[in-house]
């Protein structure tokens, strides 16, 4: 559906939504709603990516499909993302990736771990052991150079997608209180519990296992992170060079991040192939949720194979393939589902200050 | 067992315990009571599933006796204070005894929703004065529907959607079979025991027409348009005895531009005790600001009933726009009275002179939509005695307004048992009744908002044990 198209059904929906308000104890996109009496395009974007598609509000609508009102809040909102993703991409010429996601994501993947197996060369097969092994396959200036310089692109990338957010849903000044609202409601998924007793996902009875497998990909993830900062810290400042011991600080946190990125991918993919297709249409957002999932779980079993494998001659392959698959995975971050959590996030901030402003004044008689 | 949808097959085999006509809230809590008690179930939905749930797919609060606030209502709410109510509402038009037991026994309504898998919320925005008295479903009405649904699967009650009960057999009042169509074939299904949760008639145009004539057309069904009353019929004609008046419903103001039929509650118009309403002569009919709308919403239905062409027109200035609910559809704007007349074609001349009439009468005073305030009018007729601040503020908006009928009252005498009691006065000793077929027990004229649920689920609870009580005689 063309955006134009988008915004008048989003807007058509809304303001049947606004009239009921059946919905309004499931998620914040409703009180969010019951605040406007317009709905604009900037208020759309907020909506929309305040919305987890979580399927409540679509399983206990009187107004759902076949109903002649056609209500459908999380497919709409879902189609209506994908078109922000685009329009907030940074360089925009990369956003038509958002388009192709799956090929994209293989593609880039593919050319990535190639790149690797061409930098290591002919040792790639050998052994290498003891401290340092890992640069004797890919140098170290060179790992640090190149995931330095695309760390740098990425954060350019989501910040300038962030900024383009704000200003398109016509966002004020937030305060520190705002921030750190929005921060707990992110870390606990406040929103994506149903109002209580989980959101109807994949099926019409409330769950909490989208929930969970979330949690397990998101503390998952940044354990990893955690797990990387360390290593950095050790390697370059304390002058420790990877491998490190099983017992040590980067190999345990990596560890248990790793198993969040297997359980949490592979729980949220097998959640997603049952999931109602009303609410959640096999789209083009279907194939970008997919192509991320797969990555996360890719690199974090590559990673844990690397682990348990180090110590053998299939080292080198197996750390071309990790760092091809890492290098990927931050590649097609500005380019893929991962922008979910930078919009998502501003909204919840917005969603705060609105929160903090609104007077609670009922005006019925 | 653990059978999901009714087949022909398994019908044809299958002579349950209970079986149940309807698929709403009544129905349902009778079905879970019944099989909680170890009766094989049967229950015919006549909607397909997507449409299931009756009326209650539209519902979003009840109202229960509780002695004291609890997690989902901010105050008590006695038995006394409920059924004055209920006598106030009805004009006493209700049966005493069978009205303050039912409300004595909706005293565990929440903890045995709760326990069946209906969740509550805060009180919903924009219903202000119903947080003390009603409990609020997350999610609404369907929310319910799903999760009764969900808890009777998992009982095994066997549920077979599209599947319209359209007559049935009884003998001296007593049931022996009901004849449904499953999917378009006709069948006949044995049971030891019947409940009747099949509604009111109130999307039977037909019917409505018999006792309104032509004012019927003009009525705009509100919720499903299954409820076709063909068990209440089937009951009636075949000995069990009437309560009620035919005309006597529950029915609210709703936009003239709503569906037909199942617009719900988007439809309704909150902006009467904002303005003032005049019917299609331009003229006013009754006071806007008797009490707070959620005490007077369930009035104006039958009001607008009863103006000439069934049609009237709320009128409100710029100073009210963002005051009531949004409503689904925009209110025709103008910069003017006689522009706004002509827009909804009325008289030009004669809403400018009602509403100069009605700004003329206006004694000024403080406008508190949350109290009943002292902005009145004096010497008008009929007066507006609450709410009453000038129409004079550009730009002016209007709504057409029809008459929203929810649900109708006619329906078949039952005892404290839920039984239908036959015309000679003796109950049935098999045939049970529950929501709105036997509202009327209740309210014999007016509403109460919450009031339907409740019924639904007393009775509905009473019909489903006593049905499997009488099935294990």
């Amino acid at each position: 559906m063309p955006l134009a198209d988008l915004l008048k059904e989003s807007e058509r929906i809304m303001i049947i939504c606004n009239a009921c308000r059946y919905c309004e104890g499931h998620c914040a996109v409703f009180p969010a709603m019951e605040r406007r009496t317009s709905f604009a395009e900037p208020d759309l974007t907020y909506l929309a990516n305040l919305c987890h598609g979580c399927g409540s509000c679509f399983h206990h609508c009187q107004y759902a499909p076949p109903h002649p009102f056609a209500v459908n809040v999380p497919k709409t909102f879902a189609e209506l993302r994908a078109e922000n993703y685009k329009a907030f991409a940074w360089p925009q010429f990369l956003a038509r990736m958002f388009d192709r996601s799956a090929l994209a994501t293989v593609l880039v993947a593919a050319a990535s771990v190639a790149m690797f197996f061409l930098i290591a060369g002919g040792g790639i097969a050998s052994r290498h052991l003891g401290s340092g092994a890992f640069y004797t396959v890919v140098s170290h200036a060179l790992m640090v150079g190149l995931f330095g310089a695309v760390a740098l692109l990425v954060l350019g990338a989501l910040g300038i997608g962030l900024v383009r957010f704000w200003l398109g849903t016509h966002g004020r000044t937030a305060r520190p209180a705002d921030i750190r609202r929005a921060m707990v409601d992110a870390m606990r998924l406040r929103y994506l519990d149903g109002g209580g007793d989980g959101c109807t996902y994949p099926g019409e009875a409330p769950a909490h296992a989208r929930r969970w497998f979330h949690h397990f990909t998101f503390y998952g993830f940044l354990l990893c992170f955690a797990s990387t900062t360390v290593a950095a810290i050790y390697d370059n400042l304390l002058g420790w060079q990877a491998p490190y011991s099983s017992t040590s600080l980067p190999v345990v946190l990596g560890t248990a991040g790793g198993i969040g990125l297997l359980v949490g991918p592979a729980g949220l993919f097998a959640l997603k192939l049952r999931s109602d297709r009303q609410p959640n249409p096999r789209g083009p957002t279907f194939a970008m949720d997919i192509a991320f999932l797969a990555l996360l779980f890719l690199t974090s079993a590559t990673g844990l194979a690397l682990l348990v494998l180090r110590a053998t001659s299939a080292m080198g392959i197996l750390l071309a393939v990790h760092l091809g698959l890492v290098l990927a995975l931050f590649l097609t971050i500005p380019y893929g589902k991962f922008v979910h959590a930078v919009y998502r996030y501003g909204a919840l901030v917005r969603y705060a200050m609105e929160s903090r402003d609104s007077a609670s004044a009922r005006t019925l008689p | 067992m653990k059978r999901r949808i009714a087949t022909h097959s398994d019908l044809r085999e299958f002579a349950p315990d209970v079986l149940i006509a309807g698929g709403g809230n009544a129905a349902l809590c009778a079905a879970i009571a019944a099989r909680e008690r170890g009766a094989s179930v049967l229950l015919l939905e006549s909607a397909p599933r997507e449409f299931r749930g009756g009326n209650s797919r539209h519902t979003r609060n009840l109202r229960y006796v509780h002695e004291r606030a609890d997690a989902n209502m901010t105050g008590p709410y006695p038995e006394q204070e409920f059924w004055e109510d209920l006598r106030r509402v009805t004009a006493g038009k209700t049966n005493e005894p069978l009205a303050r037991f039912a409300i004595r026994a909706s005293a565990d309504l929440g903890d045995w929703m709760y326990r069946h898998g209906v969740r509550f919320q805060p009180q919903l925005s924009g219903t202000l004065h119903l947080g003390r008295t009603n409990a609020f479903f997350l999610g609404g009405g369907k929310a319910l529907i799903n999760a009764y649904y969900r808890t009777a699967e998992e009982l095994g009650v066997v549920i077979g959607y599209d599947a319209e009960v359209e007559d049935l057999q009884l003998r001296d009042g007593h049931f022996a079979a009901a004849t449904m169509r499953l999917r378009g074939e006709r069948l006949d299904v044995k049971a030891r025991t019947f409940v009747a949760a099949s509604g009111g008639f109130e999307a039977n145009i037909d019917w409505l027409r018999e006792s309104w004539g032509e004012v019927a057309d003009n009525f705009i069904v509100r919720g499903t348009p299954y409820n076709q009353g063909r068990v209440l019929r089937a009951l009636l004609e075949n000995g069990i005895a009437q309560v009620g008046d035919p005309r006597q419903c529950h029915a609210v103001a709703v936009d003239a531009r709503a569906p037909k039929f199942d617009g719900g509650i988007v439809t309704r118009v909150d902006a009467v005790p904002f303005g003032i309403v005049v019917n299609r002569d331009a003229a006013r009919f009754y006071d806007e600001g008797e009490d707070f709308w959620p005490k007077r919403y369930a009035i104006w239905g039958r009001l607008i009933a009863g103006q000439p062409g069934q049609i009237a027109y709320a009128i409100v200035d710029s100073k009210a726009i963002g005051k009531f609910m949004p409503t689904v559809f925009p209110p025709v704007t103008a910069a003017s009275i006689s522009e706004l007349a002509r827009a909804l074609g009325l008289d030009p001349v004669a809403l400018e002179a009602t509403v100069r009439r009605y700004n003329e009468s206006v004694r000024a005073g403080t406008f508190d939509p949350a109290a009943l305030d002292d902005c009145r009018t004096e010497g008008l007729t009929p007066p507006k005695t609450h709410w009453a601040i000038s129409i004079d503020r550009p730009p002016f908006a209007g709504y057409a307004l029809r008459p929203g009928i929810t649900f109708t009252y006619l329906g078949v005498a039952v005892d404290e048992r839920a039984r239908a009691i036959t015309r000679g006065g003796d109950p049935s000793d098999n045939i049970f009744a529950a929501g709105e077929i036997m509202a009327g027990n209740l309210l014999g004229e007016g509403y109460l908002a919450g009031l339907g649920m409740t019924i639904g689920s007393v009775f509905g609870r009473i019909a489903g044990t006593e049905a499997a009580a009488c099935a294990a005689r």
